[in-house]
C-alpha cells in the first residue's frame, strides 16, 4: 500500500523551501504527499491529517518555535484518538531533542538530513504501525 | 580637440574624490593603481557601472559593516546594537520576530511560541523607544527588515525619532519594504498583492516628499536565493521587482528620477565565488541600461545600482559549525570584489540558532580582516578584464534579459503587472521551487559535495557550540509589557486614530502615512493598525502547490 504523508507548516514561519523540497523527494520515493500550505494551527493540521488518512505527519520548523508548536500537534492528534506519528524537520538544536521525544515526536531531521534517511525512517514507522 | 579617453574622464573623477588615509600598496611595497584596464575601456564610476558605482571605490570609503541583529525584547536588542557599535560596526539592521513581521501583537494567539525568537518583538511606540535608546539616529544609519507592516514600522520610527528630537528629514536609513519578493520567496505576507502595493506607493511618496535621506525600498534578491533560486533568477527577479516599483511610483505621479535614486538593492553572497561576482557586475550594468534607455532616467543617481550584501545562510552547515567561518569569509570576499556598498556576515552558529555574541563578533571580525589586512580594497573591480569573469558577467546578463522578456510578456508591456501576474499564477514561486529541488537532488546524489554533510564528516560528533537560547521568559515579559502599554494609553485617542486609519484605507487616493504616524503617537499597537487595514484590504492566502 502506498504510504501517505502530510507535510505541514504550523505557526508563522514562512520558510517553505525545505518543505517543498522534502515533499518532492518523498514523492520520488513513491509516497503520496499532501501539503497544508502556510500558517496552519495545530488543530488544522490534526484535522487535515485525519481527513486525508495519512500514515505520518511531517512538520517543517525553522523559527525556533518547535518546542511550543510540535507538542501541540501531537496533542491535537491524540485528543482526536489518532496515533499518526509526527516527524519534525528543520532547525532543532541538539539540546532540544530529548524534549521533543518526550513530547511524542517520533523523529527529528536536522539540516543536512538525506532523503534516504527520511524515507528509511518513514518506512520503519509505517511498518511498525502495520505490524 | 580630440575627445577625452575614458581613462582621462575617470582620472578626473578619481582625483576629485576624497581618499582614505592609507598606503595603497602591496604588503611588499609595490605601489598599486586605483584600477587597471585599457585606456579606452569602461572604468569604475562610468556608465553602465559594470566596474562599480564610484570612480575611487573603497579608496574613498569602505563598505558599511552593517550587522543584522534582533532577538527577545527591544531592550535585549538595544544592548546588542550598542555592542555592535562599540565593536566597530558602522550601521545597524533590525531583525524583527515573526509576529511583528506578520503584523501581529505579541499577545495574539497565533504568536504563541514565536515572540522574540527570530528577531525583536515590536508592538508599539514604547518598544521602538527602547530599541533605539542611547543610539544617535542622526549619526548612525539604520535599516529595518520588514515588509508587510513596513509602513507601520516607518510610522513608529518617525514618531519615536521626532519624540527624541531628530526630525524626519534628518533620518538616514532603509526600509526593506519589498513586498513582491514576500509573495515570491519569503512568504511573510498579510494583504493581497495589489493592496500591499498601495502601501508601498504611500511609503515611496511620503519618503520622497519628507525624508530626503531615506531609502524607501531595499529591493531584495537575498530571500529569493535563500528560497532556492539560481544566481540568474535572483538577479532577474530582483531587478524586475525594482522596475515594478519604479512603474508604481510613476503611476503615483513621481518622476523616475525622484524614485530610482532612493531604491537600494540587497543581494545574496553564495558560495560559488565567481558566479556571485559576475552577478553583481551584471546587476549594475542591467539596472543602468534599463533605467536610462527603458525608463528614460536622466539623473546618474538613477542609473547607479547600490547594494547591500549578506552571506548565504543556506550555505551554512549545522555539522562542524566552526567551518562556517571559512564559508562566510569566502562569500564576503565575493561581495567586496563585486563592489558592495554594505555587508552583513553571518555567524558560524546560524544553522543552529540565532547568533551568540561571540559568533557575531567573529563574523564582524571577518569583514575587518578583508577590509584592513588583505589589501583587496586598494584596487577597484580587480577581476574586471578576466576573460572568465567577463564571460560569466555577460551570461548572467543574457539569462536575466530572457527572464525580463518573459515577465514583460505576462504584464503585456508592464513590469509591474508582469510581477503581480507572475505571483498570482505562482510562476516565480514554481521556478524557485524547481531550482531548489534540482540543487537538493545533486547533493543527495553526491554530485555536489558539502563538507561535513555528505563528505568529510569526521568531527561531526564534536562537542556542541554554546548557542543563544531564547526562552519563553522573553515572551511572557513582552506580553506583560504590552498589557501595561494598553492600560496606560488614552482609549479615546486610540479609537479616533483607528477610525481615521480605517477611513483613509477605504479611499485609495489617500496616503496612509499621516494616519499611521498619528496612530503610532497614540500608542495604537502594530496589530491594531494592521487589523484596521485588513478590515478594508482583506488577507492574502497562497494556494499551496508543490
Amino acid at each position: 500500500m502506498t504510504i501517505r504523508v502530510l507535510v505541514a507548516k504550523v505557526g508563522l514561519d514562512g520558510h517553505d523551501r525545505g518543505i517543498k523540497v522534502v515533499a518532492r523527494l518523498l514523492r520520488d520515493a513513491g509516497m503520496e504527499v499532501v501539503y497544508t500550505g502556510l500558517f496552519q494551527t495545530p488543530e488544522m493540521v490534526a484535522n487535515t491529517a485525519i481527513q486525508e488518512d495519512v500514515n505520518v505527519v511531517g512538520l517543517s520548523m525553522l523559527s525556533g518555535a518547535h518546542l511550543t508548536l510540535a507538542p501541540l500537534v501531537v496533542e491535537a492528534l491524540r485528543a482526536k484518538g489518532s496515533d499518526i506519528p509526527v516527524l519534525v524537520g528543520g532547525i532543532v538544536p541538539h539540546n532540544d531533542l530529548d524534549d521533543m521525544a518526550r513530547a511524542g515526536v517520533a523523529a527529528v531531521f536536522g539540516p543536512g538530513a538525506s532523503a534516504e534517511e527520511m524515507v528509511r525512517t518513514i518506512n520503519a514507522l509505517v511498518e511498525g504501525a502495520r505490524a | 580637440m580630440a575627445p577625452r579617453s575614458s581613462y582621462e574622464e575617470w582620472l578626473e573623477a578619481y582625483d576629485a574624490s576624497a581618499k582614505r588615509d592609507a598606503n595603497f600598496e602591496t604588503m611588499s611595497g609595490v605601489p598599486l593603481d586605483p584600477v587597471y584596464g585599457p585606456q579606452d575601456g569602461e572604468f569604475p564610476g562610468q556608465f553602465p557601472y559594470t566596474r562599480g558605482v564610484h570612480a575611487s571605490m573603497y579608496r574613498s570609503r569602505l563598505w558599511t559593516m552593517r550587522m543584522f541583529a534582533g532577538f527577545g525584547t527591544a531592550l535585549d536588542t538595544n544592548r546588542r546594537f550598542r555592542e555592535i557599535i562599540s565593536a566597530g560596526g558602522t550601521g545597524l539592521s533590525t531583525a524583527f520576530d515573526m509576529p511583528t513581521l506578520l503584523g501581529l501583537d505579541s499577545d495574539d494567539p497565533m504568536a504563541l511560541g514565536e515572540v522574540g525568537r527570530c528577531g525583536v518583538a515590536i508592538d508599539s511606540l514604547a518598544d521602538m523607544r527602547d530599541l533605539f535608546a542611547d543610539i544617535d539616529l542622526a549619526e548612525i544609519t539604520t535599516s529595518m527588515t520588514i515588509n508587510s507592516p513596513a509602513a507601520v514600522m516607518l510610522a513608529l520610527f518617525v514618531a519615536q525619532s521626532e519624540e527624541a528630537g531628530v526630525p524626519r528629514a534628518k533620518l538616514g536609513g532603509t526600509l526593506q519594504n519589498d513586498i513582491l519578493k514576500e509573495y515570491q520567496a519569503q512568504k511573510e505576507f498579510v494583504f493581497p498583492p495589489r493592496q500591499s502595493m498601495r502601501l508601498v506607493r504611500d511609503t515611496i511618496s511620503f519618503t520622497a516628499a519628507e525624508m530626503p535621506r531615506w531609502n524607501s525600498i531595499s529591493v531584495s534578491g537575498y530571500h529569493i536565493r535563500e528560497a532556492g533560486s539560481t544566481a540568474a533568477e535572483e538577479l532577474a527577479f530582483t531587478l524586475a521587482n525594482g522596475f515594478a516599483y519604479v512603474e508604481l511610483a510613476r503611476q503615483a505621479g513621481l518622476a523616475v528620477d525622484d524614485v530610482a535614486p532612493r531604491l537600494s538593492f540587497f543581494f545574496n553572497a553564495h558560495i560559488d565565488f565567481f558566479e556571485e561576482i559576475a552577478k553583481y557586475r551584471a546587476a549594475r550594468r542591467l539596472w543602468a541600461k534599463w533605467m536610462r534607455y527603458h525608463y528614460g532616467a536622466t539623473d546618474e543617481l538613477s542609473w547607479k545600482l547600490r547594494f547591500h550584501t549578506q552571506t548565504a545562510g543556506v550555505s551554512l552547515t549545522a555539522q562542524q559549525p566552526e567551518i562556517n567561518i571559512a564559508r562566510t569569509a569566502i562569500e564576503a570576499l565575493a561581495g567586496v570584489l563585486g563592489g558592495t556598498q554594505s555587508l552583513h556576515t553571518n555567524s558560524m552558529d546560524e544553522a543552529l540558532a540565532l547568533p551568540s555574541e561571540k559568533a557575531a563578533r567573529i563574523a564582524l571580525r571577518t569583514q575587518q580582516i578583508i577590509a584592513h589586512e588583505t589589501n583587496v580594497v586598494h584596487v577597484a573591480d580587480p577581476l574586471g578584464g578576466s576573460w572568465f569573469v567577463e564571460a560569466l558577467t555577460d551570461e548572467m546578463e543574457r539569462q536575466a534579459e530572457e527572464i525580463f522578456a518573459q515577465v514583460m510578456e505576462f504584464g503585456e508591456g508592464s513590469m509591474l503587472e508582469g510581477c503581480i501576474k507572475g505571483i498570482e499564477e505562482n510562476w516565480f514561486q514554481g521556478r524557485i521551487a524547481d531550482s531548489a529541488y534540482r540543487l537538493e537532488r545533486s547533493f543527495n546524489e553526491g554530485r555536489r559535495i558539502v563538507v561535513g554533510v555528505n563528505d568529510f564528516t569526521e568531527g561531526n560528533d564534536d562537542a556542541d557550540l554554546e548557542i543563544l537560547r531564547i526562552t519563553n521568559a522573553d515572551e511572557l515579559k513582552q506580553v506583560k509589557r504590552l498589557g501595561e502599554v494598553r492600560r496606560a494609553r488614552n482609549d479615546d485617542a486610540v479609537h479616533v486614530a483607528i477610525d481615521r486609519l480605517t477611513k483613509d484605507a477605504v479611499d485609495p487616493a489617500v496616503n496612509l502615512m499621516p494616519a499611521l504616524i498619528d496612530a503610532a503617537r497614540a500608542y495604537v499597537t502594530v496589530g491594531e493598525m494592521m487589523s484596521a487595514m485588513e478590515s478594508v484590504f482583506g488577507r492574502h492566502v497562497e494556494v499551496p502547490t508543490l
